[in-house]
């Protein structure tokens, strides 16, 4: 028998915890970059394809939960924000948790190597990376306040000076990528050519993984300006 | 006609029975809907929410409920058409009764959100149109009531609405939202007594023997604001914020604020429910009362006795033990999103409906208006999600459920005229 249930039919299930949470498994997915990173410098394949499987194993789970997020958002639900904006948003975060499997996935399977003199730019460069999208999460954990209020008052500004702080994060990681690119420039003729294309392509893949988090910003500020 | 009379006590038995399980029917499911918004916030356990509604479902149907009570009992149908034939007012108001008793079981059983407004009323208006003749209806005054079930949900929306956007503007866009919460909150406890002591004074006290002047009322319910908003603030005064919670979620001690409010809403929309619904289920008891105790005399003024009420009063009460517990606990479990400081503004804005209602003697839904109300909230764009499918099953069961409570009512009509003679 279900007496009461025309009022507990009244609530859908709020997309606002879910969206947290998939960002919050995306992140977990870029963050293990790091113990990456640090066992390509040291060489120690074994504890690279560990933490590689880490990052799929995080990847799946996000897109998983994309999907499962997808599923639970019918068109006859009524929503604070547009419907539209909330499955962008999700596709955008999804983003971040791809690039961080593309750049460990490349590696390993190349066994590519950092040269020693790159090695600790390349780590600042990619925690550089991992400081955005640890942001982006602080931003997208501030939606729960956000509808809390309404979209209105001091909330919206606080959302957009985290906003700012990621946009800040974002180009430093941009400044990075052009120091370490230089560097890498100038010992180029020392390396095998091959080696020296995909280690371009690794900047450049770490670059866009903080390039996205910082969509991930965007996208909420455009469910906030509405 | 004399057979009745002369068995009057079973007659009466009959039908205090059938008016019980009306009130069961309310207890369990009406009652559990009003007050699940309470237990979903987290604001009550459901053990206290079902303590809050024995008492405030008795002084809103004690204090309020005369006039829905009185719409139920002589204002669908004409008294006058029933004068030559006083036992069909008797078997008719049984049948709806019954009707609208076995209606509400079946429905809840497969799920369909009916009211026990709804269903009174069409159960009513079935016997009386059809068993008796067209003319037996107050056509009118059920175009108003009809006319109420479309505006109660509006005006809830719009008040809910109000509501949450002050809540919004004055507490939650502030810099210091805690200390504004606390500044802010005794204003709405007093509306909550004010509301409360209003239509206590200017209808309840009638029928006690006070009479009060209409100034001297809403100074009287002025003051009992103030009274419920100094108890409130005593109240609040011990709530301290805690900063470790607030790291996670930087509104949780404004909501513990506002958590202490909606028990103050629940005692509302508790009383305001008594005062509305529990005469679906006392007002036709009250129908058949007067006729058999004035043998026949239809439109004897008869007091209500206070068994009627008793049973009314047992019966929601017994509902809500039984059964309507366990449907707060489901009910309060889906609507987890509703934040005391969300759930108060629905809970304040459908009471506050309910209540006007009661006060002009027009039977609505409180479902529907609470329905009304959390919608409004979302349009404040306050709530995750809502399910809008449920607002077209609302309009089914507008569809469904006055034919079949007339449907079934008719049919009983004249199974007791049968069984008990014409």
């Amino acid at each position: 028998m279900s007496f009461g249930s025309s009022i507990a039919g009244l609530f859908g299930r709020s997309p606002i915890k879910p969206l947290q949470q998939h960002y919050d498994t995306v992140h977990d997915c870029a963050r293990t970059l790091a113990d990456f990173f640090a066992a390509v410098t040291e060489s120690d394949w074994d504890k690279a394809r560990a933490a590689r499987k880490r990052i799929a194993e995080l990847e799946n789970q996000a897109d998983e939960l994309k999907k499962e997020f997808r599923l639970n958002l019918p068109k006859s639900l009524f929503l604070p924000m547009p419907r539209t904006d909330l499955l962008d948003l999700i596709s955008v975060q999804d983003k971040v948790a791809n690039k961080a499997k593309d750049i460990s996935g490349l590696m390993l399977g190349r066994q590519m190597t950092i040269p020693a003199v790159l090695a600790d730019v390349m780590l600042s460069y990619v925690q550089g990376a991992i400081d955005t999208s640890a942001q982006a999460q602080k931003a997208i954990n501030e939606l729960d306040e956000l509808i809390e209020t309404g979209f209105s008052g001091r909330e919206v500004q606080i959302v957009e000076e985290l906003i700012e702080e990621l946009d800040r994060l974002e180009r430093n990681n941009d400044e990075q990528q052009i120091t370490i690119r230089s560097t890498l420039f100038k010992l180029e003729s020392e390396l095998p050519p091959v080696d020296v294309i995909f280690l371009y392509k690794i900047i450049e893949w770490v670059g866009d993984l903080a390039d996205r988090a910082q969509k991930v910003g965007g996208r909420l500020q455009m469910l906030v300006a509405r | 006609m004399e057979w009745m009379l002369e068995h009057s006590y079973l007659m009466l038995l009959l039908a205090g029975a059938f008016g019980f399980l009306m009130a069961w029917g309310v207890g369990a499911n009406d009652v559990a809907n009003a007050m699940g918004t309470s237990v979903g916030s987290g604001a009550l356990t459901v053990k206290q929410a079902v303590m809050i509604a024995i008492v405030f479902e008795f002084c809103g149907a004690y204090l309020a409920g005369g006039e829905v009570t009185a719409t139920v009992r002589k204002g669908i149908v004409d008294a006058g058409v029933f004068a030559e034939f006083p036992h069909y007012l008797v078997y008719g108001m049984m049948s709806a009764l019954l009707a609208a008793g076995i209606w509400l079981i079946v429905a809840s059983w497969f799920g369909w959100p009916v009211s026990t407004t709804h269903s009174i009323v069409g159960a009513i208006v079935g016997f009386a149109a059809v068993g008796v003749g067209v003319d037996a209806v107050h056509w009118g005054k059920v175009g108003n009531i009809v006319a109420s079930w479309v505006t109660s949900p509006l005006l809830a929306g719009f008040i809910s609405f109000a509501l949450i956007k002050s809540v919004q503007k004055l507490v939650l866009s502030q810099d210091d939202p805690f200390q504004r919460a606390k500044r802010v909150v005794p204003f709405y406890m007093f509306l909550v007594g004010f509301a409360i002591s209003a239509v206590t004074l200017l209808k309840g006290l009638k029928h006690i023997g006070l009479d009060i002047s209409y100034g001297a009322s809403l100074g009287w319910s002025a003051v009992g604001g103030l009274v419920v908003a100094l108890i409130g603030a005593a109240f609040l005064s011990r709530i301290q914020p805690d900063p470790e919670a607030d790291k996670d979620f930087r509104f949780h001690s404004v909501e513990r604020i506002f958590a202490v409010l909606m028990i103050f809403t629940a005692c509302a929309m508790a009383f305001a429910h008594g005062s509305n619904d529990v005469a679906n289920a006392v007002g036709p008891l009250a129908a058949i009362n007067s006729v058999i105790v004035n043998e026949g005399m239809i439109g004897g003024e008869a007091t209500m006795p206070g068994w009627i009420l008793l049973v009314g009063a047992m019966g929601i009460v017994f509902g809500l033990a039984i059964l309507g517990a366990r449907v707060m606990a489901t009910v309060g479990k889906n609507i987890t999103e509703l934040t005391p400081s969300r759930g108060f503004a629905a809970e304040l804005g459908a009471a506050g409906t309910v209540i006007l209602a009661s006060g002009t003697g027009l039977p609505i839904s409180t479902t529907h208006t609470l329905v009304g109300a959390v919608l409004g909230v979302g349009m404040a764009r306050g709530i995750g999600s809502l399910n809008l499918r449920v607002v077209s099953t609302i309009f089914t069961s507008w569809v469904v459920t006055l034919p079949a409570g007339a449907l079934l009512s008719i049919l009983f009509f004249y199974f007791f005229k049968g069984l008990f003679g014409a």
